[in-house]
């Protein structure tokens, strides 16, 4: 049995209010490829930066080739011999490609830098890796899987013994992949400890010979590949208690509101089609890369279709801005309120009118009055606490931001909500508040299409489940067949049949 | 209830004027006057002078009011000098060789010339999506050659031009010139534009977040280029004022207006990340630089170090409203219940 080259022991990290790693343990052995694997916000991230010395923890150890270290920030860690490579790639597009391998530690003789050297080292690093490109090329235009082998070149230039590798595979094709797993491959016969990050079972099967899973932010097991079957896994990456905080209440479903038909968007998803009617929650899953946010933006106007359908109440539509699918009768609560769903510097009740101005003016004119009327009894229905509609929206917590953002579509005659991510960042008294509020929605005959990645929330709140994996839709359960395994599954399915790119 | 009663505002309708940017400005005018006032041995504060000072900045006072609006939306403009010179100069040209024949005529072509200007500019922002201050500096320089282009780099002089048209510049109306007048007419429309109308409050909302104004069904295109459309007219309209005030036409006239312009409105409050601004802290804006830009010789001043004193309440100004808007938002993060 090779050695321990690095251990970590009882890491927990907290962040304000969310102990985002509790008691964490992990070992990487000397030329081991070892999977990390968990859900979203399992807090594999946050352990990787913690590693690298980004985030400190506040509890635990880390031991490196049996001794104890403490990395201050990232500079630590990489003269360490620990380099990360994460899943946006961070590099700087307008120079080359040498110049993005040595930047930070340029070679310099006399307070000169070396190009010739540099260009050199470069080329030879790339050589290893047999990258089809020099290093003089332009960063910017090199494809993702090229710039991952720059980062990789990056990595060894630091000499690192230690790879972290975040989800490298998630942007590239299958033929870029194979070409990544000869890499890791190479660079693990050499020695080389890689800790690589993946949603996909097929990376861990190429490549891993343990896997490490958490689950909520705790360190759940560490397993020999060979000796684990799928639906272990996916039961160790899931086997969490539900308990009941959903009012879903029974509705009568109506008739079909929303349909469609094999929608495309070159680049980030394929086929999609799903109904949904009203009173009915339908609820879109996937893990993070699913494209289930670009879908819904999409049909709302925001993005272009390439192809596909899109039939509203029956009737074949081409929705071309956010103002036609207003119109409609659509509704978007976009995933990241406060970019995309209020103006913070804008009181709440401005907020709340904005999509609805037209209904406020008289002969020409703003009736602020009646304005501020309206304003104060939407944010009173969602239950939004604050002093006056005159605060601004930056000086509310998260959830009443989220109510806010209720609020304002509340104010116009939708017919369907698409509510992205609703109780992202949202404390749990907030959360409930907003499961009943949609539930009432639901009762009042809204469609309700609801984009999350809490599995207890899709199982609780919907009516039913599409699961998308990687720009598709891979499954629709209905409420009664629907558990947190086979979603999981599905959200995990590998593209056998169309493998390739969207 | 949750919501208090929302006819009451924190601190009251009162409170809030006292603690705007506006009244500390208005304060800033007031000790300037009086300064200004001491060290020109009380020459300042004579009808003469302050008549001078509304007939000659009335231009620059109209052409912030535009410069206003594109900067609420977060753009900038600094075509308008040119702009306004080429629809003086065409308005002059086609007067000079009688085809305009009536002063309301001249006004009307001179805003219309401006219009198209702006439409131009608007659909290289919005749809050509070019970054504003590169779109306005490359038209400045289109508009500026067309000027003497369509010129022929001659001047319309004096005599050709409408006797009425000329003597508008110099009318008064109760005791207040023509130029104020146009002044205070705008102002008055701004102030109810902006705060009184549903395309008033999309100005702030594509200024303040274009992305959330994108998902609450804004059009944001349209905004832009009616936005600089509204901002060319108005620089039209200048310099239908600025050629009937010279009572000539050349080709190199109000170069390097919009610097002044965009100083007045930054002095005035007006964010240059959009969203925030007002009309009556442009009118004071406006005001302030006409006030430092008039009384600087006054008073006495070299005029080699009238241009650096100039600058320097421009950046003493700027400075302030950083410092005032990093305050209020930090005020407002303190307000947030965690």
């Amino acid at each position: 049995m090779s050695n321990t080259v690095l251990e970590l022991r009882g890491i927990t990290k907290i962040f304000p209010g969310v102990k985002a790693l509790n008691n964490v343990q992990f070992d990487l052995r000397e030329g081991e490829i070892h999977a990390l694997m968990g859900e979203n916000g399992a807090g594999k991230s946050t352990f990787i930066k913690v590693i690298m010395g980004v985030h400190q923890a506040e509890e635990g150890e880390m031991y490196l080739n049996g001794e104890k270290v403490n990395f201050k920030n990232t500079r630590d860690a990489q003269k360490a011999g620990i380099a990360a490579i994460y899943q946006h790639v961070t590099a700087y597009p307008h120079l080359s490609v040498a110049e993005n391998i040595f930047i930070g530690h340029l070679k310099k003789r006399f307070g000169i830098v070396q190009w010739k050297e540099m260009h050199e080292e470069a080329d030879r690093l790339l050589g290893e890796l047999n990258a089809d490109f020099d290093s003089h090329a332009l960063m910017g235009n090199l494809s993702v899987a090229q710039q991952q082998m720059v980062e990789i070149a990056k990595a060894l230039s630091l000499n690192a013994r230690i790879i972290i590798m975040d989800e490298p595979t998630a942007a590239l094709t299958k033929r870029e992949s194979e070409e990544l797993y000869r890499i890791a491959r190479k660079l693990r016969d050499e020695g080389v400890a890689i800790i690589f990050i993946s949603h996909r079972f097929e990376d861990m099967y190429a490549l891993a010979s343990r896997v490490t899973v958490f689950r909520d932010a705790q360190y759940i097991g560490t397993y020999q590949v060979d000796e684990i079957t799928n639906a272990d896994l996916i039961k160790a990456m899931v086997g969490r208690e539900i308990n009941d905080l959903f009012p879903k209440p029974q509705v009568e479903l109506g008739e079909e509101i929303l349909r469609v038909e094999n929608l495309c968007r070159t680049g980030y998803f394929k086929d999609v089609s799903f109904s949904v009617r009203k009173g009915e929650i339908l609820g879109l899953t996937g893990l993070v890369g699913a494209r289930r946010t670009e879908v819904v933006q999409t049909i709302y106007g925001v993005e272009k279709l390439k192809s596909g359908k899109i039939f509203w109440e029956g009737k074949e539509v081409k929705v071309h801005n956010p103002a036609e699918a207003m119109k409609m009768g659509i509704g978007l609560l976009p995933e990241n309120r406060q970019i995309e769903g209020l103006i913070l510097d804008w009181g709440i009740g401005r907020n709340i009118t904005l999509t609805e101005l037209k209904s406020f003016v008289n002969k020409l004119f703003l009736d602020e009055k009646k304005e501020n009327e309206v304003s104060k009894d939407l944010a009173e229905r969602v239950d939004t606490k604050a002093v006056t509609v005159f605060d601004k929206a930056s000086s509310l917590s998260g959830g009443n931001q989220q109510k806010v953002v209720v609020a304002k579509a509340l104010g116009s005659d939708f017919k369907l909500l698409i509510l992205d991510e609703p109780t992202k960042g949202v404390d749990v008294g907030a959360k409930a508040a907003i499961y009943e509020i949609m539930g009432e929605l639901a009762q009042a005959g809204y469609a309700i299409i609801m984009i999350s990645s809490e599995m207890p929330e899709i199982l609780g709140m919907s009516d039913r489940i599409i699961v998308m994996c990687e720009g598709r839709v891979t499954g629709e359960l209905s409420r009664e067949e629907a558990t947190q395994e086979k979603i999981l599954a599905l959200a995990m399915a590998k593209q056998t049949a169309a493998e390739g790119s969207v | 209830m949750t919501v208090k009663n929302n006819t009451l505002r924190k601190g009251g309708r009162l409170g809030e004027l006292l603690r705007s940017r506006e009244s500390s400005l208005l304060l800033v005018m007031v000790l300037l006057v009086a300064v200004i006032q001491w060290r020109s041995g009380g020459k300042f504060l004579s009808s003469t002078v302050i008549s001078q000072l509304t007939q000659n900045y009335a231009y620059t006072m109209v052409l912030s009011f535009g410069m206003l609006l594109v900067l609420l939306i977060g753009g900038i403009d600094i075509s308008i000098g040119a702009t306004l010179a080429l629809s003086g100069m065409s308005t002059s040209l086609l007067m000079r060789d009688g085809v305009i024949t009536s002063p309301i005529l001249a006004f009307g072509f001179s805003i219309l010339v401006g219009l198209v200007c702006g439409i131009v500019i608007g659909a290289i922002v919005s749809k050509g999506k070019v970054i504003p201050i590169i779109a306005t500096l490359g038209m400045q320089y289109i508009y500026r050659g067309l000027t003497y282009f369509v010129s022929n780099t001659q001047w319309v002089p004096s005599d050709k031009m409408l006797d009425g048209y000329k003597a508008f510049a110099q009318g008064n109306l109760l005791g207040i010139n023509n130029l104020f007048w146009i002044v205070i007419v705008l102002f008055v429309v701004m102030l109810v534009f902006l705060k009184w109308t549903s395309f008033g409050r999309q100005i702030y909302a594509v200024g303040s977040n274009a992305d959330a104004a994108k998902i609450s069904g804004i059009n944001i295109d349209r905004v832009k280029i009616i936005v600089y459309a509204i901002n060319g007219a108005i620089a039209g309209l200048a310099g239908a004022m600025y050629t009937s005030m010279y009572a000539t036409a050349q080709g190199n006239m109000a170069n390097g207006a919009e610097m002044d312009v965009i100083a007045a409105c930054v002095i005035g409050g007006v964010s240059l990340n959009g969203g925030q601004g007002s009309a009556f802290g442009v009118l004071l804006g406006a005001i302030t630089i006409a006030i430092i830009s008039k009384s600087l010789s006054l008073v006495g001043i070299d005029a080699f170090w009238q241009q650096a004193l100039k600058g320097g309440i421009i950046a003493l100004a700027v400075l302030i409203n950083v410092i005032v808007q990093r305050n209020s938002a930090k005020k407002a993060l303190e307000g947030r219940e965690i």
